[in-house]
């Protein structure tokens, strides 16, 4: 077997904030009735998290999960244990209109993190980066210039961005340009 | 630029985010209907100036398809609303005629 690695293998860049490529994250999509008992249960024994709500993300680490649409949500695991808690989840849902797929080799994840990574994300995605409108704990789809991409914040200072593996280079050049050094806006 | 409250996720998208999807609230004309009525089906286009009724997807977020009305000659939107209706929920209409009174688009007012 081959050893598989992230699109940009840990890739990162220092400007006015840090970008890295967090490397390999293993990544559920799974859609179907949110409402549904046996799907809050599912994920509850993936992630321990409880069901999110519209647009809330509960992350601690590489486990969590994120609510994507109405009927869809982004379950994170850790990547070595992917294919386990995939196989334990279809296992849960056999019974319920639901579907669970491994997308981990689809992504790519970067981390933005510093004082002014909200300066650095606002250039690139037409979205509210004020403390009011954006806090830890919520996810927005959006599009990061050309391209589709969801990010969340880990805390305060630090942004987690995903995008389609695809465009992991276009995505990372992207935050490269926006946080050059010296490019301070200074309006968060 | 037009910004949209997507129904669905309650964010509210700018146009990039988004994608139109043209006139709403067609009725489909298929197999046994008349030449007329499919033709007016496939291209008869209301083109209003002024009160106006849209699909647009949310395609730069969670990807679902809604409706939207608005004004073409202002751009001021009278709200958004789910794509499981066939005609414009009341209180759409009832904002566009506290805005536009005597308002009609096709058979709808």
């Amino acid at each position: 077997m081959s050893e598989p690695i992230s699109a940009l293998n840990h890739a990162s860049f220092d400007g006015i904030a840090r970008i890295e490529e967090c490397g390999l994250q293993g990544m559920i999509t799974l859609r179907g009735d949110l409402s549904d008992k046996v799907v809050i249960k599912a994920v509850k024994d993936a992630t321990g998290q409880k069901m999110p709500g519209q647009r809330e993300a509960f992350v601690d680490g590489e486990t969590g999960v994120c609510w994507m649409s109405p009927d869809e949500l982004l379950v994170l695991v850790p990547y070595a244990e992917v294919e386990a808690k995939l196989a334990a989840m279809q296992d849960a849902l056999s019974g319920v209109h639901a579907l669970a797929v491994n997308v981990s080799d689809a992504r790519a994840v970067f981390r933005v993190s510093g004082p002014t990574a909200r300066e650095v994300l606002g250039k690139v995605a037409p979205v509210d980066f004020s403390s009011d409108a954006f806090q830890p704990g919520q996810i927005r789809r959006t599009r990061l210039a050309q391209v589709a991409g969801a990010f969340w914040m880990d805390d305060e200072e630090t942004f987690r961005v995903v995008c389609f593996r695809s465009v992991a280079d276009y995505v990372f050049k992207l935050l490269k340009v926006a946080a050059q050094p010296g490019s301070e806006v200074g309006y968060f | 630029m037009l910004i949209l409250k997507c129904p669905y996720c309650g964010v509210d998208a700018e146009e990039t985010e988004l994608t139109a999807g043209g006139e709403a609230h067609l009725k489909r004309f298929g197999p046994g209907s008349s030449d007329d009525e499919f033709h007016d089906y496939l291209f008869a286009r209301e083109n209003p100036k002024g009160v106006h009724f849209e699909r647009w997807r949310h395609s730069n977020g969670c990807g679902k398809w809604f409706h939207a009305a608005r004004c073409t000659a202002t751009l001021e939107v009278f709200g958004t609303y789910s794509a499981q209706v066939t005609e414009p929920p009341q209180e759409i209409r009832d904002a566009i005629s506290a805005k536009r009174p005597g308002w009609t688009w096709r058979e709808f007012s």
